[in-house]
């Protein structure tokens, strides 16, 4: 059912994108789209060039990769402890998983109002708005990852005499850890969304900022070429991730 | 601890207090009742107040008509978008998929563009659509199409050829295809896709009325927080969170209920 991709498919992949790529050149040749709205091709890949070379960039980028990284970090250590105690009984899973993940449902983003009261305009409010976007994928992975882990395996470890430790680490660990490790993986994706909204919807400094800044100014070449570089970032730090969830799975295996 | 707790023990043996249900409940009242104090102990009432005052601000927010007003202009933006987005998902899902050329070609560019951070791109549904309701909902639409042409897509992707071999030969025409094969066949994972579509669709309606707005909850949640009234914020935001669970609830029962139909 899953053909190889050959050498034809990624033509038509790069045909597709140059088609894509030939209509917005078309589309805003003077006298069709305003420039306002969509800026032609060529001066967004000349902002584009001069973001990447000249460091005015660099500041606003360490803002928004620093909430990030403190957003994911607080959220994956509560969310798997948080789990963690979760799972030791059966019982407990029962009632707070399904409240867990009504939880999960409701739009955190709601939220941010009271965050940007509570932390301020700061980053402080993007990191709360990211730790509690990612923190429940993390304990509703740990959970399942560590309930669902094979009995078999349990009673075996046990009647082998293994402590609660030993069965921990070279059971249950191993086991749960690929569930875990996707929790984690889409943690830190929408964490770094979350916080984009945040910026974007009021903030101080940080990418998303800086393209509503450039928006409201008009500036509408220089938005798109900040917009092609958040979008490159997000790439980035979802291929980074996807990497560490591989190398992490065959680590424990 | 022992380390037999860890396993799930069976029931009979460690006889439950109270079924799960229940339990869940308690946790909320404990988790309520902890809020309560610490608010009233603690908290500056400018940023926080206790639940019970945000249930006493519910009944003046929902007799407020303009607040009622703002609640139907959200509802009536969510429906419109994820409408929208479940049917465009539908037929560029179908488009795609049901073809291995268009499949192997498009998809990944239907993917690229389901991972770029749509919040960046924000602005721009602004300075198009304008900041009144069709910016809400174009921005609705652009976050639920890609879960429901995703699920679409893996929804015909395990239809076996055969099926429609002998459609075809007995002379079904392309609709009668769809109604009878590919359809039921999809409906387990096309029910999946409208309740992720319905998640992504009121996070995208919500941020743009974050974002700027002069109507909708969003709108009036950020008046709140930037008036300092904690209890109506509490009490906006309690509306719309059972709004949210309802919704997602409504698509599991759905989602459920088509697949035992499916199966039987």
């Amino acid at each position: 059912m899953r053909p190889q991709l050959g050498i034809s498919q990624r033509l038509i992949q790069l045909g597709v994108l140059i088609l894509i790529l030939g209509a917005w050149y078309i589309g805003t040749l003077p006298g069709h789209i305003n420039p306002l709205l969509l800026p032609p091709p060529g001066p967004v890949f000349k902002d584009f060039w001069q973001l990447l070379t000249n460091s005015s960039i660099w500041p606003d980028l360490w803002v928004t990769v620093h909430e990030w990284i403190v957003a994911v970090l607080i959220a994956a250590v509560a969310g798997c402890c948080l789990g963690y105690v979760i799972s030791r009984s059966a019982y407990a899973v029962r009632v707070f998983d399904p409240l867990l993940a009504g939880i999960y449902s409701i739009p955190a983003i709601l939220l941010y109002p009271l965050y940007l009261l509570f932390f301020g305009l700061g980053s402080g409010s993007k990191i709360a708005i990211g730790t509690t976007i990612a923190f429940f994928p993390v304990v509703l992975n740990t959970i399942a990852g560590l309930a669902n882990v094979d009995k078999a395996y349990i009673r075996a470890a046990q009647s082998m005499g293994a402590n609660d430790f030993q069965l921990f680490w070279s059971v249950m660990l191993p086991a749960a850890f690929p569930v875990v490790l996707t929790g984690l993986r889409l943690g830190c994706i929408i964490a770094f969304l979350a916080i984009l909204g945040g910026e974007t919807i009021s903030s101080l400094a940080g990418l998303g900022h800086r393209i509503v800044s450039l928006a409201e100014n008009m500036e509408s070449a220089q938005m798109f070429a900040n917009i092609v570089f958040a979008v490159l970032m997000a790439f980035i730090i979802n291929g980074l991730v996807s990497f560490a969830e591989a190398r992490g799975r065959r680590g424990f295996q | 601890m022992t380390a037999a707790t860890i396993t799930s023990i069976p029931q009979s043996r460690r006889g439950p207090i109270m079924s799960p249900g229940w339990a869940r409940l308690l946790a909320i009242f404990f988790l309520l009742a902890l809020w309560e104090i610490g608010a009233r102990l603690y908290a500056d009432p400018l940023f926080l107040c206790p639940p019970s005052q945000a249930v006493g601000a519910l009944q003046h927010i929902l007799a407020d008509p303009k607040i009622r007003n703002a609640i139907e202009v959200t509802i009536f933006e969510v429906a419109t978008a994820f409408a929208m987005a479940v049917s465009m998902g539908l037929a560029i899902g179908l488009a795609v998929g049901l073809h291995g050329f268009t499949k192997q070609s498009i998809l990944p560019v239907i993917l690229m563009l389901y991972a770029t951070p749509q919040a960046t791109i924000l602005p721009l549904f602004v300075l198009i659509f304008g900041i009144g309701p069709a910016a809400k909902i174009a921005f609705g639409v652009s976050h639920g199409v890609f879960p429901v042409i995703v699920t679409t897509v893996a929804g015909v992707q395990n239809l076996r050829p055969q099926l429609l071999r002998a459609a075809h030969s007995m002379g079904a025409n392309r609709w009668q295809v769809f109604t009878s094969i590919i359809f039921p066949h999809m409906i387990p994972s096309f029910f999946t896709g409208m309740r992720l579509g319905m998640t992504a669709v009121l996070l995208g309606v919500l941020l743009a009325e974050l974002y700027v707005s002069t109507a909708g909850i969003g709108f009036y949640t950020r008046l709140f927080a930037e008036s300092f009234s904690p209890p109506d914020l509490f009490a906006l935001i309690s509306v719309l969170a059972a709004i949210a669970v309802t919704l997602n609830e409504l698509c599991r029962i759905a989602e459920r209920h088509f697949r035992r139909w499916n199966e039987g």
